[in-house]
């Protein structure tokens, strides 16, 4: 099978799994994003492909041949550190040619290879700068292709992005895509940021906890968490506790909704519903009745906050859609069904 | 950080303490010395001021400019084997964990508590015929019978070497603790065996401290003047053995002043030259 196989991967720091029993099929040519909060073990998965951490258990397949007694390097891969790890006593040449020179490339050989991923980074003429003169963009750029250049078979990058200003950084995402899509070169990315992984992935794989949440293209993701963590940390959401009452409807703060299924068997779950797939009306029968507590307009959009007894859901539409809600006003949320998603507990 | 001139006497304050404990302590003391260098030896008491440089004549002869390229080559070969242990086995100590690492530096701060004296009596046992390690040896059949290891030069470089290890390795340690052990890892993945990493890039990247620690175990083992006494022979014996000599055994003041005078302007030309050597780094 081409494409790289994670099988049931545990790895343990004494008793304490900071990998647990992970399993994940990545085809050949995608792009993988590993999402999750600090400490769920994205950077130790991570290692551990790259042969830098030996898994307690399991084994990593790439394609076809189990790479796991294989040291770093023999893996043929190429890795962005956390830190960019560039060699400071070398030119950026020096860096990007570094894996060349290893292999025992000739002069020429180095020199072209050196060449043509300078203009791949858009970085043409910089090969006898040192590092430590470049801006951190830059700096990032060179990491990247230090790491591309054997064409290696897998691309693994550690919060690549992490340094840099919000703004560099959205270009940036874009840039590694683009770079991905033309090189068609397997690609496993960890972020802590959903939006970085919305951006990028072909495939989102949530992790908490060192286990996988949930794995699924970023769009399934956002329209069909798997689970009450991920809907939460996938962008923002309302979540909202949803009950079967005595004649058999499903309701949500009391009131019924109409065409909302519960999963056969369960009277008691959590609903989770995207802020622009709350609807705003007159409070009439039918509709959930609040008062609006807070309104944030950011110009793009506006974010309505709605307290229902004890529990607040916010609405986010845009100015074109929105009639007047003032604070203090009484109005009707409405929760179309098809955009209800029932949670696990 | 606010950079001003300093502009009253006041501002200067902070320097009195230092100027003053630099002044008591090396000004002095090298003023007496290098006045005590130019005086003429009173070969019935002491010596009588005067202003001969027969001291410095005498230095130049072949005997004294023998035992000078022997202390120098000496101390050069200490520095390079203290390096060339204590940087891999530095390096090696900060990859684990903290415990261990704290262990063994306390460990090697015991070894500073002993006195040269104690590392050369210690030595010239383990070295010995009748009580050394080549009993051992035998003991485990790899010998046919034991064998006296001093007076030798290997004997004399092994106790210095012993002696100054523990400063090289506590002089390595918070540069290589600050090692971003990703820049290894960097090159592992670019194809590079745990070894070749090494030496491409952890060396290379401490360049300056692998320099500076080189020098200052130079002109530490410069100084030490018991240990070729108690392991080596006389052609063993460095210009620090001779100065003593001069100076105590001798009665010849003037004489092991120039001689000390000499040593310690070696000395500084060799840290002039760290720094020069640093400079030039900054300014890449
Ligand atoms: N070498 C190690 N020894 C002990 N615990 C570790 C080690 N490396 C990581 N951990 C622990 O494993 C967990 C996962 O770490 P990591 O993979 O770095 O998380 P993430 O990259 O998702 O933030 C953390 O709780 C961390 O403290
Ligand atoms: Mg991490």
């Amino acid at each position: 099978m081409s494409g790289l196989n994670i099988n049931a991967i545990t790895k343990k720091f004494g008793v304490f799994a900071a990998v647990d029993n992970v399993q994940l099929n990545v085809p050949h040519g995608t792009f993988v994003c590993l999402l999750g909060p600090s400490g769920c073990g994205k950077t130790t998965l991570l290692r551990m492909i790259a042969g830098l951490e030996e898994p307690t258990s399991g084994a990593i397949v790439l394609d076809g041949e189990d790479i796991t007694p294989l040291p770093t390097h023999k893996r043929n891969l190429g890795m962005v550190f956390q830190s960019l790890a560039l060699f400071p006593h070398l030119s950026v040449g020096d860096n990007i040619s570094y894996a060349l020179r290893i292999r025992g490339a000739s002069r020429e050989e180095q020199k072209k290879r050196v060449d043509e991923l300078l203009t791949l980074i858009h970085l043409p003429g910089f090969a006898d700068r040192p590092v430590a003169k470049l801006s951190g963009g830059q700096r990032q750029r060179v990491a990247i292709a230090r790491a591309l250049a054997l064409s290696p078979k897998l691309f693994l990058l550690d919060e690549p992005l992490s340094a840099l200003d919000a703004k560099l950084r959205e270009a940036m995402q874009v840039e590694l895509r683009q770079l991905q899509q033309s090189l068609g070169i397997t690609t496993i990315v960890v972020t802590h940021d959903q939006r970085e992984a919305m951006t990028m992935a072909d495939l989102v794989v949530v992790m908490g906890h060192g286990k996988i949440l949930q794995a699924a293209p970023p769009i399934e993701i956002y329209r069909k968490p798997a689970d009450a963590f991920v809907a939460d940390f996938i962008g923002i959401t309302n979540l909202l506790p949803a009950e079967v009452d005595s004649a058999g409807r499903t309701t949500i703060l009391g009131t019924a909704i109409p065409g909302l299924a519960m999963p056969a068997g369960m009277t008691k779950a959590s609903v989770s519903i995207r802020p622009e797939d709350v609807h705003l009306g007159e409070p009439a029968g039918g509709a959930i009745t609040g008062q609006v507590s807070f309104v944030r307009d950011l110009g793009g959009t506006i974010e309505t906050f709605i307290e229902v007894g004890n529990t607040s859901i916010v609405a986010v539409t845009t100015p074109r859609e929105r009639h007047d809600v003032p604070v203090g006003a009484k109005v009707g949320v409405v929760l179309p069904p098809e955009s209800c998603v029932v949670l696990g507990s | 950080m606010r950079r001003e001139a300093p502009r009253s006497l006041a501002d200067y304050t902070p320097l009195f303490f230092p100027g003053l404990m630099l002044i008591v302590f090396f000004v002095v003391p090298f003023s007496t010395m290098i006045a005590v260098s130019f005086f003429k030896r009173n070969p019935s008491g002491f010596y009588t001021p005067d202003f001969v440089i027969d001291n410095y004549a005498r230095f130049l002869s072949t005997f004294f400019g023998g035992v000078l390229g022997f202390s120098l080559m000496l101390a050069v070969l200490v520095a390079v084997c203290c390096v060339a242990i204590g940087f891999p086995f530095t390096y090696l100590l900060t990859r684990r964990p903290r415990r261990v690492q704290t262990l063994w530096l306390v460990g090697l701060l015991s070894v500073l508590s002993l006195s040269e004296v104690i590392i050369g009596f210690a030595w010239s046992t383990l070295f010995s015929r009748t009580a050394g390690i080549t009993n051992l040896l035998v003991a485990i059949g790899l010998m046919d019978k034991p064998v006296a290891l001093l007076p030798t030069f290997g004997a004399v470089l092994t106790g210095m070497v012993y002696q100054a290890l523990p400063y090289t390795i506590l002089v390595l340690y918070p540069a290589l603790v600050r090692l971003d052990p990703t820049l290894l890892e960097a090159a592992r993945t670019l194809g590079a065996s745990p070894v070749r990493a090494f030496f491409n890039v952890v060396a290379p990247a401490l360049r300056n401290t692998i320099v500076a620690t080189l020098i200052m175990v130079f002109v530490f083992a410069l100084g030490s003047y018991l240990l070729p006494q108690i392991l080596g022979r006389p052609q063993h014996w460095t210009l620090s053995v001779l100065i003593t000599d001069q100076a105590i055994y001798q009665s010849n003041m003037p004489f092991a002043a120039a001689m000390a005078v000499f040593l310690v302007l070696i000395s500084l030309a060799l840290v002039g030259m760290t720094l020069l050597v640093g400079r030039r780094e900054n300014a890449l």
